[in-house]
């Protein structure tokens, strides 16, 4: 029967949030870099950071995702055949988690920039003068205050981050739409198993939505909005 | 480990089918979505009650959902009911296209992209200013007429920014198109490096393509930007 297969539809739900989560974390990396070296004041690195956004914004993720599991493999395998080095074994799910997060650190660093730039300068001038280093600068000063204008950017990259997990299946990561795929050819019920991972989608989707409007209030704390 | 030019010179033909596949899907997916968003759109600016919920209802299911997900339910999923399985054993004609996975995926693709779009004309509708309609009521225009030649025409100036981003996102969500045995761009990439397990080459060049095609699609909107926001230019310029 169909609820048979509800438990492994489950897993792999739990699968799609981890992947979703480890993803966002490692695109917040990436994005901060980019837009670091987006405004770093050596010219070759904001090169770099432009090259980059402009490139994996203008590639789908799927093509990105071939590109990185049939090539990867095939590129350590040559690697430790040239030096010698016992060759490691391919693993799909940091794999997939590095691809994703690379490509929407492309997204998040440009949401990033434009937040950075959104904070006074004479903000960062006081942590100086204060005599603050660069790192406590960028930690206490530069990120609470730009997390206020990052934020509406970072939500909306977020869904769609969540939502492109769902490729995975297609190079063969056990995602629920991948498991609800087997589960519809088993059962002959392909329709209700999808009909199911779309509820599930609609549901992570929701508690986004609720998350992402608790943390807007808490960074946007003391802001005075004028009335319309 | 070297990179092989003379993959991509041979199969070439491959590539440019893909391409054409992919423009195809592209362009029948955005002419419908539009042609069914700009009434929904309308609408759901209106808030008319109830079918202001329905359409919210729609746009919120096909933009909280993946569209890999959608299309295989339009592909795969369908088939589950016995009533289309009747229908295509009695060969109807209609029905059949469901069967296609071409027909599928201008379906799933022009139904997801319909959804974004009649949200993107019902924010712009929406930040119409006061004062345009007043003057366009005060000059005793109709409904439609007001629409059509006041809130329509600027509300398309307005949305041409977030709209150049949906084409963007359609045509690099077209590329699941080889979930369901289609042979676009992405699929033509598949296929080659099958054929010679070239993976380097054949997703290099795929993702090349699609570049390209990505900034063809930003340079028409800087050409249409300058037509339409001409008016928005700085002085000068």
């Amino acid at each position: 029967m169909w609820y048979d297969y509800l438990g492994s539809i489950l897993e792999g739900a739990w699968l799609t949030l981890q992947l979703s989560l480890l993803s966002l974390l490692c695109a917040i990396v990436f994005g901060l870099l980019t837009a670091s070296a987006r405004l770093a004041p050596v010219a070759a690195l904001r090169w770099l950071a432009a090259g980059y956004t402009t490139v994996i914004r203008g590639i789908p993720d799927i093509v990105l995702m071939l590109l990185v599991f049939f090539g990867g493999q095939m590129l350590i395998n040559d690697v430790a055949y040239r030096y010698d080095l016992e060759p490691i074994e391919f693993n799909p799910f940091w794999a997939g988690i590095v691809t994703i997060g690379f490509i929407f650190g492309a997204y998040f660093g440009e949401t990033f920039r434009g937040a950075f730039m959104a904070v006074p300068r004479g903000q960062l001038e006081a942590g100086a003068a204060f005599g603050l280093s660069s790192w406590q600068v960028f930690s206490r000063i530069l990120v609470p205050q730009m997390l206020r204008f990052a934020l509406p950017g970072l939500g909306n990259n977020w869904l769609v981050l969540l939502k492109s997990t769902a490729i995975v299946s297609m190079i063969g990561l056990t995602d629920m739409t991948w498991l609800a795929d087997q589960a519809g050819r088993s059962t002959r019920q392909p329709f209700l198993f999808y009909l199911i991972v779309c509820v599930l989608y609609m549901l992570l989707t929701a508690c986004s939505g609720v998350v992402l409007r608790r943390v807007d209030v808490r960074y946007n704390a003391g802001v005075v909005k004028g009335e319309l | 480990m070297e990179f092989d030019v003379n993959i991509i010179v041979t199969t070439f033909p491959l590539y440019l089918r893909g391409l054409g596949t992919t423009l195809q899907l592209v362009a029948i997916a955005l002419a419908c979505g539009m042609l069914l968003a700009l009434p929904l759109g309308v609408i759901r600016a209106m808030e008319y009650p109830w079918l202001g919920r329905m359409v919210g209802a729609y746009t919120y299911f096909f933009r909280s959902t993946p569209m890999l997900v959608q299309l295989l339910m339009v592909y795969y999923g369908f088939g589950q009911f016995k009533w289309l399985q009747a229908q295509w054993d009695a060969e109807n004609r209609f029905w059949l296209l469901f069967r296609e996975p071409y027909f599928c995926a201008c379906l799933a693709f022009s139904l997801n992209t319909a959804a974004y779009t009649a949200e993107i004309i019902a924010g712009a509708i929406r930040n119409s200013p006061v004062g345009e309609i007043e003057a366009a009521k005060a000059m005793g225009m109709s409904w439609s007429l007001r629409m059509r030649r006041i809130i329509l025409p600027g509300a398309f100036r307005r949305m041409m920014q977030s709209y150049s981003n949906e084409v963007i996102l359609m045509l690099q969500g077209s590329a699941i198109a080889s979930a369901v045995t289609l042979n676009d761009l992405t699929g033509a990439g598949r296929t080659v490096y099958a054929r010679f397990y070239a993976p380097f080459e054949a997703f290099v060049f795929t993702g090349l393509m699609y570049l390209l095609l990505t900034f063809i699609v930003l340079g028409l909107f800087k050409l249409a930007e300058r037509k339409w926001l001409a008016h928005l230019r700085p002085r000068g310029a």
